[in-house]
């Protein structure tokens, strides 16, 4: 079907722009919900989750989009993880899954790639059939190779060693302009604000138009279907024709430029531009937009809950603040821990392409498997008091969060290097990050992230 | 038993007893060779020992797996003789061998 979809996108691209080819898209998706073809995906309505220890086994479903928020996530994943590591849930809202909780049986799945397929979502649920497109995180090898290497200069070290200054830069201009003894939005006046500028950053995208593109990430994450989230299908089409639109500008401009003999910049476009497999990658529309969203969903709201997070978590565990302020150089240790901790995606999925023995278990060609990442970061078999935010832990880059194998985050070192630079920059300018009232959670089952986290700054005394 | 030798990117050099059977790797965690974040603890699972081994040592060495092949295709830097440490088990036959580290790890 896809196959299709993409022929006839590549021979209409000539003729027809991409916005619409999805806006046509759009229109046959509610064709076929309106005709009956496709059910619509229910809406996922909160209830009070039950204690964990008053459910039989079979009924534990993780796939429950507010587990976070109701903070039944740890006791779930932790009675999995002991009675049934590799655990079959034969009824959600996603279909039947397995559950892998433990970190060593997710390291398994994540490093087996032949076994265990990527594709063709790595999230639990899916996206629409008419906006399947094409991201390299859900591609297998030797597919996956050929298009992660295509972009993965975007984020190569020398890279980011130009943009050191422009990160801080900006996270100083940030925190600069933050209201004093007052309480506030972290999760807008900072964590949104900084990834927003990286992310314009990365690509080269009109800087007062920033916001769209945490806009359209947080939409591409979002839906119900995928990953029980609020975003319907209407809002996500209609936000895939924009993005479509901007992106297709995007690059057309910046052909238009390097034609006119115009220094060559670092950002994403102009990579995929210079490199022989992508460079016509317009007329593969939606791989165009696959991997574009990917990199802006990738730098999104990970890295933003990871800032929010580390404020959080340094308030729950008050002597670690205390000893943070006390050593200073403990900040890239803690920027690992944090992400540990935070575990900015629950999951990723892989569907088996064999019979596979998992720990007693059989899963079958064809089932879903999910590697629960916040799991295996809580797995005290291979991490020790993991449920402990410690900042000088041993150990402390081995957590799951970036995900291990031919997959493991593209983004890694970018995200440390923004939580590093913001850490010192908060160091040097206050005394206390204080914590006001409780966080707003996200409903998802994928992403761990905070709406609101209302935070009251001291600064530093002068000459400190 | 015998020395290896790793180079830091800056030149700085890091003599180590071969401790038989351990993986390069792990003998630059245990003498705290700086340059090696060693992530997956070990399992060609993130790319993060890679280092380049002197040409006249890469045989020596063994040959790379697939899989190691894969995760070092994404390193920055890649080199003709480039290895990921956790994937070679030090011997006496490496006495003398030279490992550079790269500038920057994955």
């Amino acid at each position: 079907m896809m196959k299709v979809v993409n022929l006839v996108a590549e021979k209409g691209a000539a003729i027809v722009p991409m916005p619409m080819q999805i806006k046509a898209a759009h229109l046959l998706y509610k064709a076929k919900t309106r005709l009956g073809i496709y059910t619509e995906f229910p809406e996922f309505v909160e209830a009070p989750i039950p204690d964990v220890s008053t459910l039989a086994l079979e009924n534990i479903d993780v796939s429950n989009p507010f587990l976070y928020r109701q903070n039944r996530w740890e006791s779930y994943f932790k009675r999995l993880r002991d009675e049934c590591p590799v655990h079959f849930q034969k009824n959600s809202a996603f279909g039947p899954f397995w559950s892998v909780t433990r970190y060593e049986d997710i390291l398994f799945v994540d490093k087996n790639h032949q076994l265990f397929s990527s594709e063709p979502f790595i999230v639990i649920g899916k996206a629409p059939d008419e906006l399947a497109v094409e991201m390299f995180i859900a591609m297998d090898p030797p597919k996956h190779d050929i298009q992660r290497r295509a972009v993965q200069g975007v984020v190569a070290p020398k890279n980011l060693k130009e943009m050191e200054g422009l990160i801080r830069e900006r996270t100083q201009d940030v925190l600069d302009k933050l209201p004093l003894n007052a309480p506030f939005n972290w999760v807008e006046e900072v964590s949104i604000e900084l990834t927003s500028r990286m992310l314009a950053t990365l690509l080269d995208f009109p800087y007062e138009n920033r916001r769209k593109l945490v806009y359209w990430s947080d939409l591409a994450g979002g839906g119900a279907e995928s990953t029980g989230g609020l975003n319907d299908s209407d809002e996500l089409f209609r936000g895939m024709v924009d993005m479509s639109k901007h992106f297709a500008r995007l690059w057309h401009e910046k052909k238009a430029k390097a034609a006119a003999g115009e220094e060559a910049g670092f950002d994403l476009i102009t990579l995929l531009q210079g490199n022989d497999d992508t460079k016509d990658l317009i007329s593969r529309p939606l791989e165009f937009l696959g991997n574009l969203a990917l990199l802006i969903v990738g730098g999104n709201d990970t890295t933003r809950n990871s800032m929010t997070g580390g404020v959080f978590a340094l308030n729950r565990f008050p002597d670690e603040f205390i000893k943070l302020k006390n050593d200073p150089s403990l900040i890239p240790n803690m920027v690992s821990e944090i992400i540990r901790w935070q575990t900015p995606l629950a999951h990723m999925r892989r569907v088996a392409t064999e019979d596979v023995e998992l720990n007693g278990q059989t899963i079958k060609q064809g089932d879903k498997v999910v590697m629960w990442y916040a799991s295996g970061n809580r797995d005290e078999r291979a991490i020790d008091q993991p449920e402990q935010f410690i900042i000088d832990r041993k150990s402390a880059r081995n957590h799951l969060s970036f995900g291990f194998g031919v997959h493991r985050c593209m983004g890694n070192r970018l995200a440390e290097l923004q939580l590093r630079i913001l850490w010192e920059e908060l160091l040097a300018r206050f005394d206390q990050i204080d914590v006001v009232g409780k966080p707003e959670y996200v409903q998802s089952n994928f992403v761990r992230g905070y709406s609101k986290l209302m935070v009251q700054l001291t600064a530093k005394p002068s000459g400190a | 038993m015998g020395s290896i030798t790793f180079i830091e990117h800056d030149g700085t050099q890091h003599a180590v007893d071969i401790e038989g059977g351990k993986s390069l790797m792990q003998i630059a965690m245990d003498n705290g060779v700086p340059g090696i974040d060693a992530d997956c603890g070990g399992e060609a699972a993130c790319g993060t020992c890679h280092v380049v081994v002197d040409g006249g040592w890469v045989k020596a060495t063994g040959n790379a797996s697939d899989e190691e092949l894969l995760m070092l295709d994404m390193t920055p830097d890649r080199a003709e003789t480039s290895r990921l440490a956790c994937q070679i088990i030090a011997s006496d036959a490496m006495d003398g061998l030279v490992a550079h580290l790269p500038e920057f790890q994955m």
